[in-house]
């Protein structure tokens, strides 16, 4: 099947289509009289321009952020970057509070209003915390070296309003603060509008309402790629205040309530047409058979025949990994209004950029008419860097000529959203007598080249990416592929330390040179007791590692099995570093998640489909962790101020299922490879087993 | 059809006019704008929508607008009294108990139901009582810390 919006190796990485023009906004003129202070990327044009006034159209357009201070000393940070969970907005504060020396509660953080805030890619990959903070402390750095000396609060902001707009655009040479003499960053600041998220007052995308807004749905095939053969709308249209909006292959209904919407849609009667479609049950065959022959080799190094050759124990092993769904807790909502050619949006997305050229192009205007607003996001997790809603809410209030709210239910967030890909890793390898790697040949089939690389020290290295025809829509996960990535690696590992007979962290040990890999092992192991503890009968500990968009992690699982019974894993211990720490307590809270989120993918999590349907479209029959699985957790965070600080939000779920898979085996357990874990041992083939 | 109805929500009488089959997950949101309580799944899975309903921990994606009619309804607007915060929701500022923060109504709602019956409850019953509600976000243990937290703060002020 092919789907038009299909991110490049599931991440998405355009260009900014946003020709990003200050007069044209007449931004300036709106903030009144104060600091301003842009932050650009370095570019030598750019330069030029520093400490200049805007210039209209001559400025550059690689600007990463602004800054405003206003007559009261309030400051105001514009970024492109959004907020989902993973605590940009506290982060981003507390670097501007750092560099201005301002109290915290002086400084509010615009973020991923298309209309206020300069041009972003989106806000994946981890980069918030090693591109954007950079890039506010530099501005806010700037802006104080403006301001007087002394105490934030003995500074006459009046005044200096009163000379009208003091315009500055920095580039790479502003000097922010020594990670030594932080004060703000580096400490554990509350998560900012912590009130409003605990009394229900933040409203997230779902929650607008606009004067005379309609509820929209969304008539679905009943099949993936099914085309609408006929369509009867006659006893829909009976539906009290119903409207029922149709432009080809799309059809919805808008209403006064949800539930005029909801009995209007039930109303629709739809013939569709579709061809037979795979299954589930033959993912893995059908992703290796439908694989582009040595796609391409995204590293190689010597000889695997003669590193095989030399080896004492040499092993193959295949790993397979489900699809499975972010089922991130709000799902898609938009609210879209249009007045005449112009289109304003609400919605929760990683992306608000990407979704204005979506939408600019979805209805043939220009993007300067698409304001897209993106409330701070109850969570993406990589699922929400697509603009369906907005599409879809826009389309139906073109259609009803009203302000027309979508918020897609569980099923269909399950059902049209996208997947983290499935995959197949086959892993060939050999190691010698002294328990040292000689040959380490690696494919991957469709999940991704996140993580393939290995860090471990092999002179004879084949590392492969095979692209696949895939059967179901796929895109950005928590941490991309490197989960895939590193529950085959971190497994086959372990299985090559059993072949040798060596212990595992050992083993590891032998073959790195990388000291912060090492560090972090060594970290994860010294507070689980890895060595000095004996595990009791029936109970195993497993160990892995792992390195990925700048930072490195170590996880050490304890896991009690039983006959007849799902593995209970007791404990992890994970050691996280990503350089310096910005929030401590935040960043814990991310790794906490990370690993709870991860137990999801590692024991039970899997998206079963047949014939263009997804058969365990809701959370009855789609198991996430809950209170009951969480095992005792110990974070230890590794922390390197003489390091740039580097994202945390993906990386420390990598090495979650690993360390239980290599824990399950240690107690006495088959060897699994496959994820999730649970699931194809209690019950490979049926839904419906103890595990779910 | 619609049919006029009297709902008691946050101590305020509200007559309204809606069909009695609607949930009163979308009558507290749409009529109301109490969008505090949240939808998560439609089939009281995920405990987002959890109200409290004559003191009890009610899905209200899952009750009826003629069920809740008569009683006494709770959401998260309620439970702030005169600018000063429930302890449970004053314990997940302090414990950082949320990353996207859009279980935590649903979880509050949850956790104070249980703590109105059950002053000390232990990690087991609290676990219990809230296996019901979901985080994805995974901040579970913040959660629970932040159950014993106010549980504890509760003790002290009575004492």
């Amino acid at each position: 099947m092919n789907f038009r919006i299909e991110p490049e190796r599931y991440e998405l990485r355009e260009g900014p289509a946003y020709d990003f023009s200050f007069d044209r906004r007449g931004f300036f003129k709106a903030l009144g009289g104060g600091i301003v202070v842009v932050s650009l990327i370095t570019r030598a044009e750019a330069q030029e321009s520093g400490g200049g006034r805007a210039r209209g159209r001559s400025m550059p357009q690689e600007i990463a952020a602004w800054l405003h201070i206003d007559q009261n000393g309030a400051v105001t940070v514009y970024t492109g970057k959004v907020e989902v969970g993973q605590n940009a907005r506290t982060n981003i504060t507390q670097a501007a509070a750092e560099e201005l020396g301002a109290p915290v509660s002086a400084i509010e953080v615009v973020m991923g209003d298309t209309d206020r805030v300069p041009y972003d890619m989106g806000t994946f990959g981890s980069m918030t915390t090693p591109q954007m903070v950079p890039q506010i402390r530099k501005a806010s750095a700037a802006a104080r070296a403006m301001l007087p000396p002394g105490a934030w609060s003995s500074i006459d902001f009046a005044s200096i309003a009163k000379q009208g707009t003091l315009l500055q655009a920095v580039t790479g040479d502003a000097k922010p603060k020594a990670t030594s003499s932080w004060t703000v960053m580096g400490t554990s600041v509350p998560k900012v509008h912590g009130r409003d998220f605990v009394t229900g007052k933040h409203r997230y995308a779902a929650d607008v309402k606009l004067p005379g807004m309609l509820y929209g749905r969304v008539l679905r095939p009943a099949r993936f790629d099914a085309t609408l053969g006929s369509l009867d709308k006659t006893a829909a249209e009976k539906v009290p205040g119903a409207t029922i909006v149709q432009d080809g292959d799309f059809a919805g209904v808008v209403a006064p309530t949800p539930h005029a919407a909801a009995a209007a849609l039930n109303a629709l009667k739809a013939q569709w047409k579709s061809q037979p479609q795979t299954s589930s049950k033959t993912l893995f065959a059908d992703l290796e058979r439908n694989s582009a022959p040595e796609s391409r080799s995204t590293h190689e190094s010597g000889s695997i025949d003669q590193g095989l050759s030399a080896a004492s124990h040499k092993l193959e092993a295949d790993y397979t990994v489900a699809y499975i769904a972010h089922a991130p807790l709000e799902p898609r909502a938009a609210v879209a209004q249009w007045d005449a050619d112009k289109l304003t949006v609400w919605t929760g997305t990683q992306r608000p950029f990407g979704v204005q050229s979506e939408l600019a192009q979805a209805f043939h205007i220009p993007e300067q008419n698409v304001h897209v607003m993106m409330p701070d996001t109850g969570s993406g997790y990589g699922g929400k860097h697509t603009g369906e809603a907005a599409i879809e809410a826009a389309r139906l209030a073109k259609g009803a000529g009203k302000p027309v709210k979508l918020v897609w239910t569980r099923e269909e967030e399950f059902t049209w959203a996208y997947f983290r890909p499935a995959g197949v890793i086959k892993v060939r390898s050999g190691v010698d007598a002294e328990g040292r790697l000689t040959a380490w040949e690696f494919h991957n089939y469709n999940s991704g080249t996140s993580g393939i690389h290995t860090l471990y020290d092999v002179a004879n290295q084949k590392i492969v990416f095979h692209a696949s025809k895939y059967p179901l829509r796929q895109g950005s996960y928590r941490g991309l592929a490197a989960t895939a990535n590193h529950f085959a690696r971190e497994v086959h590992m372990d299985e090559l330390a059993a072949a040798a007979g060596i212990e595992p962290l050992e083993f590891r040990l032998r073959n790195l040179k990388d000291d912060r890999f090492k560090a972090v092992l060594h970290a994860a192991a010294d507070r689980f007791g890895w060595g000095r503890r004996k595990p009791a009968a029936g109970t195993g500990f497993g160990i892995a590692g792992g390195f990925e968009k700048g930072s490195y992690v170590a996880a050490c699982a304890e896991v009690q099995i039983s006959p007849g019974q799902a593995p209970r894993v007791v404990r992890v211990v994970e050691s996280f570093e990503c350089g310096a720490v910005i929030n401590p307590d935040q960043l814990r809270n991310q790794v906490e998640g990370s690993i709870i989120q991860g137990l999801g993918g590692a024991l039970f999590e899997a998206i079963d489909f047949e014939d263009g349907k997804i058969l365990n479209p809701r959370f009855s029959r789609y198991r996430v962790p809950r209170f009951q699985d969480v095992p005792q957790l110990d974070v230890v965070l590794v922390d390197r101020k003489d390091l740039p600080s580097a994202g945390a939000g993906e990386t420390p779920i990598v090495t979650v299922a690993p360390a239980i898979a290599n824990a399950i085996f240690a107690a006495g357990g088959q060897r699994l490879r496959a994820m999730p874990l649970v699931r194809s041992r209690i019950n490979p083939t049926t839904s419906g087993g103890t595990a779910r | 059809m619609a049919r006029n109805l009297e709902l008691l929500v946050n101590g305020v009488q509200h007559s309204i006019s809606a069909e009695p089959a609607r949930t009163l997950l979308t009558v507290l949101r749409d009529e109301l704008d109490l969008t505090g309580t949240k939808y998560g799944c439609g089939e009281g899975q995920c405990g987002a929508c959890t109200v409290m309903i004559d003191g009890i921990a009610t899905r209200s994606c899952q009750t009826g607008l003629s069920a809740a009619a008569g009683h006494k309804i709770t959401t998260i607007e309620g439970l702030e009294q005169q600018g000063s915060l429930d302890p449970l929701q004053q314990a997940f500022l302090d414990v950082d108990a949320m990353q996207c923060a859009y279980c935590a109504p649903g979880m509050i709602m949850s956790g104070a139901a249980l703590l109105a019956k059950n002053h000390n409850p232990t990690e087991a019953e609290i676990i219990q009582a809230m296996q019901g509600n979901m985080c994805r976000c995974g901040t579970y243990p913040r959660i629970v810390a932040a159950v014993r937290l106010a549980a504890a703060k509760s003790r002290r002020s009575v004492a």
